[in-house]
């Protein structure tokens, strides 16, 4: 009311300045020696569960399955038990960014949406996190693979 | 009959109708806070028999509906209205929840300012002659708000500072020309004020100027300054929104720091229930006020109220589509008769 676009995107400007003034922030040094924590401990237990892959006899590809299975298996189990946000929570992105933070944005989900049915609940929505990872997580190795295969037919060699 | 309209905004009521009764009812952690002792039922599993989140907030809503009729002695059938609404698409919540009542209603959207909104209505119903007793609910519950607008409770979600907790609560207003000790005795209804925040993890932030608003509206409206308040009770500003509306009152020359008061500051224990920026939702306003505030006007000890619920109008697809999160607060003034 009685005030022009130029007006009103000014004031909107200056309340979003104040409202980053004013807003409480988490401390970034402490969240990552949490996270250093947290996602040390989950990289060391995967290390434990490769050794012992490594000790049995088993190569290291197959090993290197095992590991990924197991932590998976785990944070699927801690989900369930609705024990993770509890880690995630103090962990930060310590426990979101191993492969037992995809797990729970996928079991989440499932748990989550079960109620809504197998097909339009669990079906529809058990990627409604991990999704976008999965798609340009493909689409980013499409495009590498791209640069790569010209690259080879130009005849540099990698 | 003279016009009841006041100011720009506001209605002041030639006959009061009276706040006949309420009910509150909460989940778990609600009943672990300053609050708990205060609410009328508690149910430590926040689901109240059921197998959703989404049928326990309809459970909660009738549950309080129940409480409030109950309460002033009366049955379903006495009531001649329903005013409702809650946080869910379609308004669902509320509509499955007041299904059993078979009173004739009317769905309401107004966020967590929704109480406010269903107040306010209900006042003007019954001042018009529109009916005797009608009823004024509303409810947000934790489990499904999240579902809705943020993620799965098992998701391993990082949230900020500035975020709120939904209350899981729904809390039922009987409104009517039944004597008790408190009358609705006006209202200052809202504006949509939107300053073009985009962040719904702040909606303290995102409501503060619609809060401010309409409080100052309301002080023109009925000529008043804060101290003619013995309180200023917001909806769910929480500690961030806190700040800023007292900070954008004092830009408009008043200050309110004295009697201010928000329910969302009230509900939870800052330092123990990990809630960051404190309470939100429909919830929170309404079994504030049912079960702390109103109380303290029937007994006497708070003679005038200005109860100012606040809602941040999100929608999650204009939100995703760069939209703000626009602001709206309605004021009722409650006073002890």
């Amino acid at each position: 009311m009685g005030q022009t676009l130029e007006e009103k995107q000014k004031k909107e400007k200056a309340y979003q300045q104040y409202v980053k003034e004013k807003t409480p922030q988490h401390n970034v040094f402490v969240n990552m020696v949490k996270a250093f924590i947290i996602g040390g401990i989950i990289c060391v237990i995967g290390q434990m569960i490769l050794n012992y892959c490594k000790g049995i006899g088993l190569d290291q590809t197959q090993s290197g399955s095992w590991t990924s299975l197991i932590l998976v298996l785990l944070s699927v189990l801690l989900t369930g038990f609705n024990l993770y946000p509890g880690i995630a929570k103090w962990g930060g992105a310590g426990a979101l960014v191993p492969i037992t933070g995809f797990a729970n944005s996928v079991a989440s989900p499932a748990i989550e949406y079960k109620k809504e049915g197998q097909v339009f609940g669990i079906g529809c929505k058990i990627f409604t996190i991990a999704g976008p990872v999965i798609l340009y997580g493909i689409f980013t190795s499409w495009l590498l693979g791209l640069v790569y295969f010209i690259l080879m037919k130009v005849g540099v060699q990698i | 009959m003279s016009s009841m309209t006041k100011g720009m905004q506001s209605i002041s009521f030639q006959e009061q109708p009276y706040l006949i009764s309420s009910g509150s009812v909460v989940g778990k952690k609600e009943g672990e806070g300053p609050l708990g002792a205060r609410f009328d039922m508690i149910d430590d599993t926040d689901q109240f028999g059921e197998k959703t989140w989404e049928a326990a907030e309809s459970t909660m809503q009738k549950e309080a509906c129940l409480m409030a009729i109950g309460k002033a002695g009366l049955k379903p059938q006495d009531i001649r209205y329903i005013y409702g609404g809650d946080l869910l698409r379609q308004g669902i919540a509320t509509s499955m929840g007041v299904e059993a009542l078979q009173i004739p209603m009317f769905g309401l959207f107004g966020a967590c300012s929704t109480s406010g909104e269903a107040l306010a209505l209900s006042a003007m119903s019954v001042a018009a002659g529109y009916g005797d007793r009608i009823l004024a609910v509303t409810s947000s519950h934790f489990g499904s708000a999240e579902k809705e607008f943020r993620f799965p409770l098992g998701y391993a979600n990082q949230r900020p500072l500035s975020a709120q907790w939904t209350v899981t609560g729904s809390g039922a207003f009987l409104v009517g020309n039944q004597k008790s000790n408190i009358r609705i005795s006006g209202v200052t209804i809202g504006k949509i004020v939107d300053y073009g925040l985009k962040d719904s993890q702040n909606m303290g932030a995102c409501m503060a100027p619609a809060a401010c608003d309409t409080v100052i509206q309301n002080f023109e409206d009925f000529g008043r300054n804060g101290e003619e308040y013995d309180h200023i009770i917001t909806g769910d500003l929480g500690y961030v929104g806190t700040d800023i509306l007292l900070d954008l009152v004092k830009k408009k020359g008043k200050d309110i720091s004295a009697q201010h008061l928000d329910c969302g500051k009230l509900i939870y224990d800052q330092d123990s229930q990990d809630t960051h920026a404190g309470g939100s939702g429909c919830g929170c306003a309404a079994t504030t006020l049912s079960a702390y505030v109103l109380p303290k006007i029937a007994a006497g000890e708070w003679k005038r109220i200005l109860f100012v619920p606040t809602g941040a109008l999100m929608s999650t697809v204009s939100y995703n589509e760069g939209e703000s999160v626009p602001g709206i607060a309605h004021a009722v003034v409650l006073e002890h008769c």
